[in-house]
C-alpha cells in the first residue's frame, strides 16, 4: 500500500484534502462532454489498477478520517444505524463479504483466519484485533451489519425481497446525499424514491427495480452517481439540512474552486447467499472543482457537462443556485479543444 | 449468467422415478453458499442441443463442500430429466448456474408451515435446514402416494415436526387441520401439483391469512409438444421449435440472446412482447395474468408453446 491516511475533518474546519495521487484515482463520472441520465450499469469488481473500481471495496487515504466522522454521526444520531430483527442473517452475509474482500485484497491492512465458525480478524488501520464466533451475535459488541460497516466507507443498504419488491429493512446511513434511513427503513423500492422528481414517470424506477432483482449471486455491478456539495461534508442528511443547507449561499467567485465539490457515489449490487438479500453499498467520493481541473481533460469537460445540462437536473443535483459563478470558475480550464472519450485522464 | 462446472460425484436411486445427484468442485474448492429454497440450472448438451432445467438443491445451504439434486423422471417430458437418469454418471463433467432463489423464506414469520406434494418436497430439503440452524419454528408437510414413490423419505430427518402423509395408508393431508389454529404471523410455503398450491391459497383465504403470508412455487420443466415455427420481428428470421424443444431452447439455438432465470415459468425474466399472433398460444407459465393471457400480446419462451399459423416475436 503506497497511501498514508489524511488527518483530516468532514465538518466544522473540513480540512479534508486530496492528495495529488487521489485526485488522479477519483471516479470522474462523465464519459463524454454532455450528461443525460442513464443506466450506466457496469459488472464489479474490475478496473485499471489503482482505480476505485480494481476491488470490491476501495480502501484509500481517507479511511480512518471517514470511520471517525461515522463515529461522530452516530454518536449523535443512532438511528442512523437501523436493522429490522429478520435482516441479521443478511448483516453476517454482508460482514463475511466486506471481512473476506478486504483481507485478499489488501493484505497489509488487513487478515482473517477462519476455522469453522471461530474467525479472527485484525484491521490494522482501526487498531481491532478480533475474535469471534461467525453468526453468533453475543460473540460482537453490535450486530454484524454495524460492527462491519462501522470499519467500511460509505453507506449500506439492505435491502430484504418479498412480493415482487425490494425492502429496505437494514442501512448504516451516516454520508447520505439526502436521503433519511430513519424516514425511509421498512419502505420498498418504490416509496423510498418517491421524492425524485418525473423519474417514476420516465419508467426508470420500473427498470431499475427489474434490474436488481435480476442480480445474483456471484454476480455483482456498480453505477456511479453524481451530485455538487459545498464543503467536503458527508453528512448531507435530510435532518442535519439546517446545517448544511445554508453553506450552498457561501459560495463566492473568490472561493467557489476550493469550496464546491463534486460528490460521486459508486453504488454496487451484491445477492447476498445466506440471506438472498441484496447489499447495496454506495460509497462517496469527494474532490473539490480547482483540484479535479488539475486534470486538463476533466477541466473542460466538467466545464462543458455543468454549463449545457438540464435545468431541472441542476435544481435536482442541488447546485441550481451556484450554477453561473460554477460555469465561469471552470471556463477558465475549457479551452475548447476535443476531449477523449470515457472517464480517465488522458 | 455465471456458470460453474462441476463433477457428478455421487448419484443414488431413491425411489423407482427419482435420483440424487451430487455436484462437486474438480479441484475440490469451496462451491457458493446459497439460502433455502434456492435452484441451479443444468446444463444438458445432447448433440446441437442444449437443454437446460432448473432443479431445486436439497443439500445444506450453508455446505459449500457440493451441491445436490433430486430429479424425477418424467417420461413424457422433453428429455431432460431422462437424460439425467440415463447419461450422467459418476465422474462426468457437469455445467450447472450459480444458484438463485425465486422460493425464499420469509424471515420475519412467527412461525413456518412448510407443504409438499410428491417431487414437490425438494426446496423444503434446504430451506428446513436454514430453519434449523436459525431456531425458527417450523412444521413440514410431506404428502405422497405411497411410501415405495416417497422418495422424499430418503432425505428427512426424522423429527416431531416433520409430518409424512402417505394417502395408500389412508393419511390423507388435512390442509384445514394443518392452517387452522396457527398464530398470527405464521406463512405458509407449498410445492407441489398445482391442484395443491390452490387448495392451500383457498384454505388459508378462508382463514383470512394474508396473501402475503402465502407463498409457492410451481415451476417445472418446459411441456414438450407439437413442433411450431416462430418469426423475429426484426429480422424476418424463421425458428423452428421442436417437440422436445422449448421456445427458448429453440431460440438460443438461433443465436438470439434471451435473458432467463428460472426456465420454468416462474420468474419474469424470458417475458417476450408477441407483435403478431394468428393462433393459439398455450400458456404454460405462472407468470402472466390471466388478462395477459387472453390479449395472447406477451408469451413466456421458456415453457410457452404455439398452435397455428404465424407467431410473431418482438426481437
Ligand atoms: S425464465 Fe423464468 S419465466 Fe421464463
Amino acid at each position: 500500500m503506497t497511501f498514508q491516511f489524511n488527518e483530516e475533518t468532514f465538518r466544522g474546519d473540513y480540512t479534508y484534502f486530496n492528495s495529488p495521487a487521489a485526485v488522479q484515482r477519483f471516479p470522474f463520472p462523465f464519459d463524454q462532454d454532455s450528461y443525460m441520465y442513464s443506466v450506466n450499469i457496469e459488472r464489479h469488481p474490475g478496473g485499471p489498477k489503482g482505480s476505485p473500481f480494481e476491488f470490491a471495496f476501495d480502501v484509500d487515504e481517507h479511511y480512518v478520517s471517514e470511520m471517525k466522522d461515522r463515529e461522530i454521526t452516530l454518536a449523535e444520531d443512532p438511528m442512523r444505524c437501523q436493522s429490522l430483527p429478520h435482516m441479521e442473517l443478511a448483516g453476517w452475509d454482508l460482514l463475511e463479504l466486506i471481512m473476506v474482500s478486504k483481507a485478499r485484497d489488501y493484505p497489509d491492512l488487513f487478515t482473517l483466519t477462519r476455522d469453522g465458525n471461530q474467525w479472527h480478524w485484525i484491521n490494522k488501520p482501526l487498531g481491532i484485533d478480533k475474535k469471534f464466533t461467525f453468526l453468533d451475535p453475543t460473540t460482537l459488541p453490535c450486530g454484524p451489519m454495524e460492527y462491519i460497516t462501522r470499519q467500511a466507507q460509505g453507506d449500506f443498504a439492505l435491502l430484504h425481497e418479498r412480493e415482487g419488491n425490494l425492502w429496505l429493512d437494514a442501512g448504516m446511513i451516516t454520508s447520505q446525499a439526502d436521503w433519511s434511513l430513519d424516514f425511509d427503513v421498512g419502505m420498498n423500492f418504490f416509496e423510498w424514491h418517491a421524492p425524485v422528481p418525473k423519474a417514476r414517470k420516465m419508467g426508470v424506477f420500473d427498470k431499475a427495480l427489474k434490474f436488481l432483482l435480476a442480480v445474483d449471486q456471484e454476480q455483482s455491478y456498480r453505477r456511479l452517481n453524481w451530485t455538487m456539495t459545498v464543503n467536503p461534508r458527508l453528512d448531507t442528511s435530510p435532518e442535519n439540512y439546517h446545517k448544511w443547507g445554508p453553506e450552498k449561499r457561501t459560495i463566492t467567485p473568490e472561493n467557489v474552486g476550493a469550496k464546491q465539490f463534486l460528490r460521486v457515489e459508486l453504488q454496487t449490487f451484491w445477492r447476498l447467499p445466506r440471506s438472498n438479500a441484496l447489499a447495496f453499498p454506495i460509497r462517496c467520493y469527494l474532490c473539490s472543482l480547482q483540484d479535479l481541473a488539475t486534470v486538463p481533460k476533466w477541466g473542460r469537460r466538467l466545464h462543458r457537462v455543468l454549463r449545457d445540462i438540464d435545468p431541472d437536473l441542476a435544481d435536482y443535483k442541488g447546485f441550481a443556485v451556484n450554477q453561473e459563478t460554477i460555469v465561469s470558475y471552470l471556463s477558465q480550464f475549457d479551452d475548447g479543444a476535443p476531449t477523449s472519450a470515457g472517464i480517465f485522464p488522458d | 449468467m455465471n456458470k460453474l462446472t462441476l463433477e457428478v460425484t455421487e448419484t443414488q436411486q431413491l425411489s423407482p422415478l427419482v435420483k440424487r445427484f451430487r455436484f462437486e468442485h474438480p479441484d475440490g474448492s469451496a462451491l457458493p453458499l446459497f439460502s433455502g429454497g434456492a435452484h441451479i440450472t443444468v446444463e444438458m448438451p445432447e448433440g446441437e442441443l442444449i437443454r437446460r432445467n432448473s432443479y431445486s438443491l436439497v443439500s445444506d445451504p450453508y455446505d459449500g463442500s457440493g451441491y445436490e439434486i433430486a430429479v424425477r423422471r418424467e417420461d413424457t417430458g422433453r428429455g431432460g430429466s431422462r437424460y439425467m437418469h440415463e447419461k450422467v454418471s459418476e465422474g462426468d463433467l457437469i455445467t450447472v448456474s450459480a444458484p438463485k432463489n425465486l422460493f425464499q423464506l420469509d424471515l420475519r414469520a412467527k412461525k413456518h408451515i412448510l407443504i409438499a406434494g410428491g417431487i414437490g418436497i425438494t426446496p423444503f430439503l434446504s430451506q428446513l435446514r436454514q430453519l434449523d440452524l436459525a431456531q425458527a419454528p417450523f412444521e413440514l408437510h410431506y404428502a405422497a402416494r405411497s411410501r415405495k414413490e416417497a422418495a422424499g423419505l430418503a432425505m428427512l430427518p426424522e423429527a416431531a415436526h416433520i409430518h409424512i402423509h402417505i394417502s395408500e395408508e389412508g393419511k390423507r393431508m388435512d390442509l384445514g387441520e394443518i392452517l387452522d389454529g396457527q398464530p398470527l404471523g405464521t406463512h405458509v410455503y407449498t410445492c407441489g401439483p398445482d391442484g395443491l398450491i390452490k387448495a392451500v391459497a383457498d384454505q388459508a383465504a378462508r382463514l383470512n391469512w394474508p396473501t402475503s403470508s402465502v407463498h409457492s412455487e410451481a415451476f417445472t420443466a418446459p411441456p414438450p409438444g407439437e413442433p411450431f415455427e416462430v418469426t423475429i420481428a426484426s429480422t424476418g428470421q424463421k425458428v423452428r421449435v421442436k417437440a422436445d424443444q422449448s421456445l427458448l431452447e429453440a431460440l438460443e439455438a438461433a443465436g438470439i440472446e434471451i435473458d432467463y432465470s428460472c426456465r420454468g415459468g416462474a420468474c419474469g425474466r424470458c417475458e417476450t412482447s408477441v407483435t403478431s399472433c394468428e393462433g393459439r398460444i398455450l400458456h404454460h407459465d405462472h407468470w402472466l395474468s390471466d388478462d395477459e393471457r387472453a390479449e395472447q400480446t406477451k408469451i413466456m419462451p421458456c415453457m410457452s408453446r404455439f398452435k397455428g399459423t404465424r407467431l410473431e416475436l418482438d426481437l
